[in-house]
């Protein structure tokens, strides 16, 4: 069974927001909530800076938290992918999983569930990559098997060094900013 | 304003309209949820068409479920798409489910002093055009009526106003934004930059770009290839102001003082040459007049460009000798909104100038030599000839202008000279907020018969007219078939993928229905718009049905590169490339490009600039629902130490106060090191006042509102914005 993550390119990532626009129409994800956001970190003093761009959205982590505190097991690790999806008709809406994410992925969906990024399952099913990926105009996207070692997403990480986003919250986030 | 205005700012007033029906219940569930239809088809349809939320004319796939749009993705057979569109095309949905949206035609009822407007239908709505269009035409001729109008949708609209017998049609594509650097290449290398630019990015190994920000300015071709190129491993050198996303990916961030690019990029040209560094091969076959060109330079030393534009010498010289490095797979980017600070052809003719030292026109990395399929145009009767001439630029003051001047028009509209314009037509133009200083077009509306307003949104410009006609959006209409020129032949076309949610229609309709109310039936011998596409598509051996079918055809390839065959041409005043202009020197202009230092803000004021953002089009997407979300308003950027020692923190609404003392609309403070201290940064397109614009009135401040100043370029007449200076004032 393969375990999906994402390796981002920073590099080319130039934070048009076409990932969150394209979520957005692809899941049909309603009026004030987005599943992936653009993330700005500019450090230094003009003119002398550095700025990292990122698209975040939930990281489908191994270890995680949003599924061990959920109360009725909505929120679980699915055998597709090891993705981390909620089942709607289990959530009763408390937001434990919202409270114990530290990067923030989850909202309460006005039809009373948590919801957030599924790295597009029903695309993926289909042989297709997520949405933000298959749309990026400057493809800084590579998704795909991260067990596999002849993917894609493997190589990818294996050619740059890499960081994920709060590595000492515990959670081993599936997504990799490439630097 | 009030004071000014014959007609009071008009706001199309929600209680004389409020009876039509609001387009869906969106509310909550807005995205990807277009409007159901009585009878629309079940199931996924997926129909080719290409976008047109700004003007690249991107081929994209219209997911279409149960009769409802769902998603728009890009066309993987298109060669500017390449099957991903940008941010804007992608929520292109949201302009058809916009329930704001013009829905039905509107004639303001003038009772003087009174704003009422009242739905008409169509044939009453163009009947009224018709008849005032026949009036003015009798009293003052046909060229009193002038259309201003922007994109491939304007095609039809131009048809009508040439058969009526008018040669004034403008664009502010040419004066008001890429105007100065067509003419800077044209009167360089004969021939302009064109749109979409003819920059190989994929290929450059080194990009240069001068307060060009791409990634931020989301011109999807050009976004995609310079990530390929960044992932490639590009030298990039970015000249900015402002530390952009482009800055950010940049091996050299020049922060630039604004308005001395000139004589950056004089240094520049000093350095390659003195150091015998540029490509003398190429300049030896192709220049004329490099020996005057060179002793031109002599003054401008690294050491000379320094204080003017506070970058020093050594990165001068390590920038220019990185590009000759690189060459002739370097490439210096023209540029598109150039209309900067009056002298912009002369900034232009010196990009031009210093790619032809690279010897990267005509060259792979450098700028390709587009093509284009053939597409004979339909055959239609010769139109009336004017003996006036056009209006917007007597006696060819502006002698290189190579197209009308939007500007121009305005200010024979405002003079009555060359001649009376007493008509204005727009089409899907907010002159508003595209030309500079607002109480001059005000000024000119106020001499008008008739204003017509063709759009798709009650725009501030709909605000003012006295007939406003609905478009059908572009998912909702066929526009003219696109022989596109660019590195590869393609055509495309644009086609319905669903219908309009109320009683729009597609331009081509309007314009054939007002053509034919003014006794014009001659111009269109077609019925509807499949009879003429088909029309044009045969004559050209091509298939309708396989166009729709597929969106795109492609054409046979063709060389694009001197190395590739293309005979290298320069129709310029020498036939060569001209480092030294005659044509320039004939006229008394400078035929090589001299600096001019620009006026430095007053005490306490800091320049006015303005760009671009990757989720909106000019003035035109705030009310897009799904745009909306990604950015509901603007906010005015200054430099985090400068906010502090005026006591501004970060996040606070301001007001912005120009040196004309006209004051903005509150707009939140951007506290940022990712400015120099002495400009002020906003995205462009933010602050209307079109009430009937619920999401987007009021939210963020208008750049256009305080350009109130502007600096004509005398060579084609462009006008010059990046010259107002503004005050920031705390908002209580």
């Amino acid at each position: 069974m393969a375990r999906y993550g994402m390796a981002i390119d920073t590099r080319t990532c130039v934070g048009c927001m076409d990932c969150v626009v394209a979520c957005k129409t692809e899941n049909r994800v309603p009026e004030g909530f987005n599943r992936d956001w653009i993330a700005y970190e500019a450090v230094g003093r003009f003119p002398t800076l550095h700025m990292e761009i990122r698209s975040e959205r939930c990281n489908h982590c191994d270890n995680p938290p949003c599924v061990t505190c959920c109360p009725t097991g909505a929120s679980h690790v699915d055998q597709f992918g090891r993705i981390v999806l909620v089942t709607h008709e289990a959530c009763i809406g408390c937001k434990a999983c919202l409270a114990s994410c530290p990067y923030d992925a989850r909202f309460v969906h006005p039809d009373g569930y948590a919801d957030k990024c599924t790295f597009c399952a029903h695309r993926v099913k289909d042989g297709l990559d997520p949405s933000c990926v298959a749309v990026c105009p400057t493809h800084c996207f590579t998704f795909g098997d991260l067990d596999d070692p002849n993917s894609a997403v493997t190589k990818a990480l294996e050619s740059r060094t890499a960081h994920p986003l709060l590595p000492a919250a515990g959670t081993r986030p599936r997504i990799f900013y490439l630097d | 304003m009030d004071s000014l205005s014959r007609r009071r700012f008009l706001r199309i007033s929600a209680a004389t309209i409020g009876a039509t029906a609001a387009a869906g219940g969106l509310a909550g569930h807005l995205a990807g949820q277009g409007t159901a239809t009585a009878s629309g088809p079940s199931g996924l349809q997926k129909i080719p068409t290409f976008c047109d939320i700004c003007f690249w004319k991107c081929g994209a796939i219209a997911y279409v479920q149960d009769g409802r749009l769902w998603k728009i993705e890009g066309n993987p057979d298109d060669p500017l798409s390449r099957g991903r569109l940008c941010p804007r095309g992608t929520g292109g949905v949201g302009a058809h489910v916009d329930d704001d949206r013009l829905k039905a035609p509107l004639i303001r009822r003038k009772q003087r002093g009174e704003d009422v407007w009242a739905h008409v239908t169509w044939d009453e709505a163009l009947g009224h055009i018709a008849e005032k269009m026949q009036a003015i035409k009798a009293r003052y001729g046909p060229e009193a009526v002038a259309l201003f109008s922007h994109g491939l949708g304007g095609t039809f609209l131009k048809h009508t106003l040439k058969a009526y017998g008018s040669p004034n049609i403008a664009a502010p594509s040419f004066a008001q934004c890429r105007g100065p650097r067509d003419v800077g290449f044209h009167l360089t290398f004969g021939e302009e930059v064109g749109s979409p630019e003819r920059t190989d990015i994929r290929n450059s190994r080194c990009l240069v770009l001068i307060g060009s920000h791409l990634g931020e300015n989301m011109h999807n071709t050009q976004v995609q290839e310079f990530g390929e190129a960044i992932a490639k491993g590009a030298r990039v050198i970015v000249a900015d102001p402002r530390f952009s996303v482009a800055a950010s990916k940049a091996h050299h961030y020049l922060p630039i003082k604004p308005g001395t690019d000139l004589a950056l990029l004089l240094a520049w040209m000093h350095v390659l040459v003195t150091e015998g560094l540029y490509d003398k091969e190429y300049v030896a076959q192709h220049g004329f007049g490099f020996e005057a060109f060179a002793a031109e330079l002599t003054p401008y030393t690294p050491e000379w460009a320094y204080p003017e534009t506070g970058i020093t010498p050594e990165v001068i010289r390590e920038t220019a000798r990185d590009m000759a490095r690189y060459r002739p797979a370097t490439l210096v980017h023209p540029g598109r909104h150039a209309t900067w600070y009056g002298d912009d052809t002369q900034r232009s003719r010196a990009i031009a100038l210093l790619n032809a030292l690279l010897g990267s026109w005509g060259r792979k990395g450098g700028f390709y030599t587009p093509v284009s399929m053939d597409i004979p145009g339909y055959p239609y009767p010769p139109y009336p000839k004017s003996d006036k001439g056009k209006v917007d630029n007597p006696g060819g003051r502006y002698p290189f202008a190579l197209e009308s001047i939007t500007t121009g028009i305005r200010e024979a509209t405002i003079t009555g000279k060359p001649y009376p314009i007493k008509g204005w037509m727009t089409y899907a133009t907010n002159l508003m907020m595209a030309l500079p200083n607002e109480a001059e077009t005000i000024k000119a509306i106020q001499a008008l018969d008739l204003l017509v307003v063709v759009d798709v949104i009650p725009t501030e410009m709909a605000g003012w007219a006295d007939v406003v006609l609905p478009e059908s959006t572009y998912l909702e209409r066929y526009d003219d078939v696109n022989p596109e020129v660019f590195r590869e032949p393609f055509v495309s076309l644009r086609q319905p993928v669903v219908p309009s949610p109320h009683d729009q229609k597609p331009n081509w309709w309007i314009a054939r229905e007002l053509a034919k109310k003014l006794g014009l039936e001659s111009y269109y011998p077609w019925k509807t718009i499949e009879e003429y596409l088909e029309v044009r598509l045969t004559r050209a051996g091509l298939s309708f049905a396989e166009l729709k079918q597929k969106g795109i055809i492609h054409g046979p390839k063709q060389p694009v590169f001197y190395d590739e065959g293309v005979a290298p041409e320069f129709p310029t005043a020498s036939g060569k490339i001209d480092f030294y202009s005659t044509a320039l020197r004939d006229k008394g202009f400078d035929p090589v490009p001299k600096f001019t230092r620009p006026a430095e803000p007053p005490e306490g004021m800091f320049r006015l600039l303005f760009g671009r953002s990757p989720v909106h089009s000019f003035g035109r997407t705030q009310s897009n629902p799904i745009l909306n979300e990604m950015m509901a308003e603007n906010e005015v950027w200054l430099n985090a130490d400068v906010a502090a020692r005026l006591g501004l923190e970060d996040g606070r609404y301001v007001r912005l106060r120009n040196q004309d003392g006209v004051v903005s609309n509150r707009v939140r403070l951007k506290a940022t090191q990712r400015i120099r201290p002495d400009c002020a940064y906003m995205v462009h397109g933010f602050g209307h006042t079109a009430i009937r614009l619920r999401r987007a009135v009021g939210k963020g401040a208008s750049d256009a509102q305080l350009v109130t100043r502007y600096q004509t370029d005398p060579l084609m007449g462009g006008t010059g914005m990046n010259v107002n200076f503004v005050a920031v004032e705390a908002e209580a």
